[in-house]
Formats: structure tokens, sequence, C-alpha cells
């Protein structure tokens, strides 16, 4: 069974149909691309996988389990991480605080023994510090690790969320355009970190309109235009898709 | 320099045991007892606005039911002041607890209303129950007695008042440096962000709304035994806004802000007593003048500007 099954799913905003009828089923362990021109229901379709938005019908199962409808907070307790788009990083706090955040649900969140400054907290909190600075190193944020969150720049900001997301301990992790707006060189660091996320074993579904990146990384890939399905299937079987060609390129390409 | 946060709380303590012997007389001794006490209802407000990024403008109300609290239960019924005390904080945190849910799925304009709202119908009650709580004239408060020992001096009271803000100073910094006040935080600077790494954004918003009206409900107790009286006043809707000011002038998410914008503010009505009739205009100006060109607040603006972070 696949971990991820996508059936029939539609959210309405009005008269807009922003995502209609799309289905799909995500294996564990690879990495799946969502592509599409812009505008194509992408990020729509992530905002309703993690429970931003209600779908307006169909059904989203993980491991078989029925989770359209729950809240956010509900799907990080089963293992769902995701990045933003436009950068959703806490500027009122440091670089490494915000990586501690995604550790969230793994820490005491006890208000009295946090006020009284108990000694088992303080501890897990001293080792939560280490863990994020860890994570911080791995997605090449080794310098940042005493920085404000503020004080850093974009592409790094980019990958501070992935920090963040992995301290989650994710099994299921969602990159929502990890490389916009990055130079060549971050692009392909953000691509070898992509490839290390999927080589330890967490599922990765990205939507990314660096195609050369796309291509390289993923074992299958969805494309989406006016937030229908219009091509699924390895990179190969999408780049010859006529669809596919017509929607990128125009009508008459 | 997660070791320096600390040292503001080692010049609150030495300030707090120097204070009592440089005072030259009594007026000094009670102004730093309604300055601290401030200190600590500023403390709680200031989690909820500055680190949780929720307005309240009905702060005074909570302060008023622990104020009447501590009024009319020993008065009327002979209650003990502690248990008194204590059933003034538990109603307060109900009373929060059960608004909270729904206020706090407004935002912004919208919420801060909602806590005038819930302010106002307090000061209300509180006005009109005249049977039990004298109305707009106000009422007397009993002495507060500590283990059959009666607290009746400024100096004791300056004692035990200091006590609770030192406490509440530690308590507040371990807070926030730890995974309860990292999520608080995190829902200020992103609201979605924390909710996707599993913050129950609703649950924590509720949950320092109440822990910070029952630190402004038990401190309204504690004001009210040390002067005596209480009236709608101390409960009204200029005195939530007096308690937002001190937050904001003082530091938004800073501690050591908090105490200074209590500070400050408790003090200056007193000193600007010399501008007779103007005082207020003053008043107004300083805080418009202090927003224009440290609109961070007080204690952040110096941190900033002599590069020490807090």
């Amino acid at each position: 069974m696949s971990m991820l099954q996508v059936k029939d799913l539609s959210i309405h905003f009005g008269g807009v149909k922003a995502v209609q009828n799309v289905s799909f089923n995500i294996d564990a362990g690879i990495v799946y691309s969502v592509i599409g021109p812009n505008g194509a229901g992408k990020t729509t379709l992530f905002n309703l996988i993690t429970g931003v938005y209600k779908p307006t019908t169909g059904e989203i199962r993980l491991d078989g389990e029925a989770i359209h409808g729950k809240s956010p907070n509900e799907l990080a307790t089963r293992g769902v991480a995701r990045t933003f788009q436009n950068l959703q990083i806490c500027m009122n706090m440091s670089a490494v605080e915000n990586v501690m955040v995604g550790a969230h649900l793994r820490l005491d969140r006890n208000l009295v023994k946090a006020a009284l400054r108990f000694p088992g907290l303080k501890r897990r909190d001293a080792e939560t510090r280490a863990e994020a600075a860890e994570l911080m190193r791995f997605v090449g944020l080794e310098k940042y690790v005493e920085a404000r969150a503020d004080a850093m720049s974009y592409g790094a900001l980019k990958r501070l969320e992935i920090a963040r997301a992995l301290a989650m301990k994710p099994r299921l992790i969602f990159l929502d355009e990890p490389a916009a707006g990055l130079n060549p060189k971050e692009t392909i660091e953000v691509d070898h970190l992509v490839r290390k996320i999927a080589d330890s074993g967490v599922t990765v579904v990205l939507v990314e309109h660096d195609m050369k990146m796309v291509m390289n990384l993923s074992d299958r890939i969805l494309v989406l235009d006016y937030g229908k399905k219009l091509a699924e299937g390895s990179g190969e079987e999408v780049r010859k898709n006529p669809d596919v060609i017509a929607a990128y390129l125009g009508a008459h390409a | 320099m997660k070791k320096s946060v600390y040292n503001g709380l080692y010049l609150v303590i030495a300030i707090l045991l120097v204070l009592p012997f440089v005072l030259p007389n009594s007026f000094y001794l009670d102004l730093a007892v309604r300055m601290a006490i401030n200190a600590v209802i500023v403390l709680g407000l200031n989690l909820l606005i500055g680190f949780a990024g929720q307005i309240s403008l009905g702060h005074a109300g909570f302060l008023g039911i622990g104020a009447y609290a501590s009024a009319v239960l020993p008065t009327h019924f002979g209650w003990h002041p502690l248990l008194a005390m204590g059933a003034g904080a538990a109603a307060t945190g109900l009373l929060a607890g059960l608004v909270a849910r729904p206020i706090f799925k407004l935002k912004g304009h919208y919420l801060a209303m909602a806590t005038l709202g819930l302010g106002i119908i307090i000061n209300i009650a509180l006005r009109n129950e005249a049977q039990w709580t004298g109305g707009p004239d106000g009422m007397p408060v009993p002495g507060m007695g500590l283990f059959g020992f009666e607290l009746s001096s400024d100096k004791q009271w300056y004692w035990v008042v200091a006590v609770l803000l030192s406490v509440s100073v530690w308590a507040s910094l371990n807070l926030i440096d730890s995974p309860f006040g990292r999520a608080l935080r995190a829902l200020h600077g992103s609201e979605v962000a924390s909710q996707v790494v599993g913050v129950d954004v609703v649950r924590y918003k509720v949950a320092i709304f109440v822990l910070s009206a029952v630190f402004a409900s038990l401190m309204g107790s504690v004001t009210a035994h040390y002067v005596g009286f209480v009236s709608p006043n101390f409960a009204d809707f200029f005195h939530s806004i007096e308690l937002v000011t001190m937050v904001v002038i003082g530091g938004m998410a800073s501690v050591y802000g908090s105490l200074v914008g209590a500070v400050l503010l408790t003090a200056l009505p007193q000193a600007l007593a010399t501008f007779e009739g103007w005082e207020t205009v003053v008043f107004g100006a300083i805080l418009m003048l202090s927003m224009i060109f440290m609109p961070k607040g007080l204690v952040p603006t110096l941190a900033a500007k002599f590069g020490k972070g807090e």
C-alpha cells in the first residue's frame, strides 16, 4: 500500500476551482515532485495535504488512515513536515531556536516544570540545542548557529526552514520551492541536500520550478495545470507527454 | 550569552535588598511597593503581549476580580484572606479560560475589542453590585494575616512584594527559554509555521492568557490588602491601558523591559505632579516621544544600542 493516497481531491474558493479531482499515490522512500505552471495549484495541493486548507471534496489517506480535515498540528504528530514557498521563519527568535521549535512534539511542554526550571527539562533543552546545531550543519548553516534569524540571507533562511522541518524527525516532508530565489550555486547545494534527506529514508514531496533539479531528483512526477492532473509518471514519461509539452510551451509547440 | 540573561535577575535582587535602607521616607517605600506590584502584573502581561503576540485590553478586569475577592469574601463571609485570594485567582482562571477559546478565534483589532469588552463588563458588574462591592464608592479591605502574623507596615509589605517580584522574574526567564516558551514565541513569529511543527496554537494562547490573568488577579488581591481599600476605578479601562503602556514603553518581549516600564510609569505621575494640571499633557507627550524614537521600547532599544542583546 502506498504511504500517501490522494483521491478525487478538490477545493473551491468561491468560484475558483483551485484543485479539481486530483488523485495520486506516493510510495514510501521516494522523491515525488509536483510541477506545473504558475497558478496550477501546487501550493494549494500542499496546503490541502498538510492541513492548512480543508478540502471541499475528496480524501487523503496516510498509511491508510484518513487525514483530510485534520489540523496541521495533528498531522505533525503523524510525522508530516513541510517548508513554505514564502518563508515562514520566526524572526523574533534566534536561528537555532527556530530549529529547536521543530522538536516541539518530542519535548516536555509542561508550563509549571518550565517556570520552575526542572533540571530534567534543562538537560533535555541543552540536548535539543545541540541536535538543532547539528541539523544546521547538515543543511550547511554551520556558520549561522549563533545568529539571529533576522540577520540571515534569503538563501540561508530557506535552508533554515528545511532544518526546522527535519527537527521534527518526519517520515514525510513537503518542500515547497526550496530553490526559488536562490543563485545557481545555492540551487546545486539544495539539490544535494534534498538527495541527502531522501537517502536518510524520509519520503520527499517536492514542488519546484527548476526543471534540472526536478528531473535530477524525482522518482515520480505529477504535472498539474489549472488545478487538474495533466500527467503523472517518471521524468522520462512526463517529458515526452504531449499534453505537458503543450501546457509548458503553448498548444502549437 | 545564555548566562547573562540571569545576571539581570541578580541585579534586581541586589536593588531590592538595598532599596529599603536608602529610601529617605515612607512615601518612597510606598512608591516602591506599588512599582513592584505593577512590575509583577506587567511581567505576566508581557508574556501574553510581547512574547505570544496577543493583546489584552481588559487586564484590569482580572485585577479587579482578585481585589474584590479579597475584599468581599473576608468581609461578608468571613473567609481567610489567603483562601479568598486563591478563590479570586481560581475564579479568574476559570473565567479567562472560558472566554479565551472563543476570543482567540479572533485576531488583531477584533481580539483587542473582545478583551476590552470583557474588562468593561467586569467593571460594570463591580460598579453595580453595590450590596456586595459598595458600588462606585468601593469598600474597605480587611488586613492580611500570614501564619498568625499581621502584615501591617509598609516595610513588611515591601519584603513580601520583593520576594514575589524576584520569583516572578526568575520564573519568566525560565519559561521563555523552555519548550513552552519557544512555542509561544514561535506562534507570534509565524502562526502557520508553529502549527505545522505541531504547536496547538489555540491551546497555547489560552494557556498564556489564563496564566497572565491569574497573575493579575493575585496581584489585585495583594494590592487590595496593601492599600486597604478597593474601588471600581482599580478595574477600569484606563488602568488596563496603563498596564499595556507599561509593557510597550519598557519593551515588548523583554523581561527587564517589563520592570523598567512598570517602574517608570508608576513614578512618572508623581514626578510630574509639579506641572499642576498639565501633568496629563506632559505624560502623553513623553509616551508619544518615546514611541516615536524608541518604538521597540526602552530596554530593547538601549540593549541594541550598546550591542549586548538581552
